[in-house]
């Protein structure tokens, strides 16, 4: 049902690492290292300023495939991995985009269940790449009737 | 801050965390902007056909990284990926583990897991840490 936007990829949305709602990321998932909050501690660093934890770039806006429409609800969070070329620095513009790397349908124990790969960038302003991620979304047979009826 | 000579293979990192909240998933689908409601909102995990509100897997997969932050001053996170294999359910207890594998040139390969206390793998993974 989404093989036609195979490779489809969406419009590059600018976003900033910003300070406020990295704290409130690192608390979430405590993690609350200096090095990421403490503004001294980040100048002094290797880095020259706090960089973000790893799975920070949950919060970006990547944009929209078009054509690519998913309910918000009883999708499954099958598999995550992140790249990194280096860490996120505090303060940095972002351009973030998605696109749909496959789509393939598999017999599973609940009925037919659809597989989404999914891909995300991360780019400097410039085009050089900081990182890239890559989701596994799996879509239940109740899911896929309710969205063709 | 730690220092990766502190590496070794056959003692892994481990925290254990404190039971899972309601709080914590309401904080984290804040942050996050993750606001399915099966994360948070009892009448709506039953909708979906679930015995209560899951944690999101993303909140697992953060903490489960926080294992690597202390030595950030000599690595960086270049590699991290997770299968999510299992619920977490409100009151769970996890147990976050990265356990060394091999180390090449500079790269430290790690295995990764997050376990409920009934020692089931709610999430599973690889990580490289790589040296700057």
């Amino acid at each position: 049902m989404f093989e036609s936007l195979i490779g489809t990829r969406s419009t590059p949305v600018k976003n900033i690492v910003e300070r406020g709602s990295l704290k409130a990321f690192s608390k979430s998932i405590g993690d609350e290292s200096p090095l990421y909050l403490d503004e001294l501690v980040g100048k002094r660093s290797r880095y020259g300023a706090n960089i973000a934890p790893p799975t920070y770039p949950r919060v970006f806006d990547y944009g929209e495939i078009q054509g690519f429409d998913l309910p918000n609800v009883g999708l499954i969070h099958g598999k995550q991995s992140f790249h990194y070329k280096r860490p996120l620095l505090v303060g940095e513009t972002v351009m973030c985009s998605t696109s749909l790397e496959n789509y393939y349908e598999r017999n599973g124990k609940s009925g037919l269940l659809g597989f989404l790969l999914l891909k995300r960038y991360g780019e400097e302003p410039g085009g050089k790449l900081i990182f890239t991620e890559e989701q596994v979304v799996i879509i239940t047979e109740a899911v896929r009737e309710g969205m063709s009826s | 801050m730690n220092i990766v000579e502190e590496f070794s293979v056959g003692t892994p990192l481990e925290i254990t965390l404190p039971p899972v909240s309601r709080l914590d998933l309401i904080k984290y689908a804040g942050a996050s902007g993750d606001f399915n409601p099966i994360h948070t909102i009892d009448e709506e995990a039953t909708k979906a056909g679930l015995p209560g509100i899951i944690a999101h897997g993303m909140w697992t997969m953060g903490n489960l990284a926080k294992l690597f932050t202390p030595y950030y001053k000599e690595v960086f996170l270049e590699d991290y990926s997770v299968a999510f294999k299992g619920m977490v359910f409100l009151n769970d207890v996890l147990t976050l583990k990265a356990s060394l594998v091999s180390i090449q040139n500079d790269r430290y390969y790690f295995d990764v897991a997050a376990l409920n206390q009934k020692n089931e793998a709610v999430v599973k993974g690889s990580a490289v840490l790589k040296r700057f």
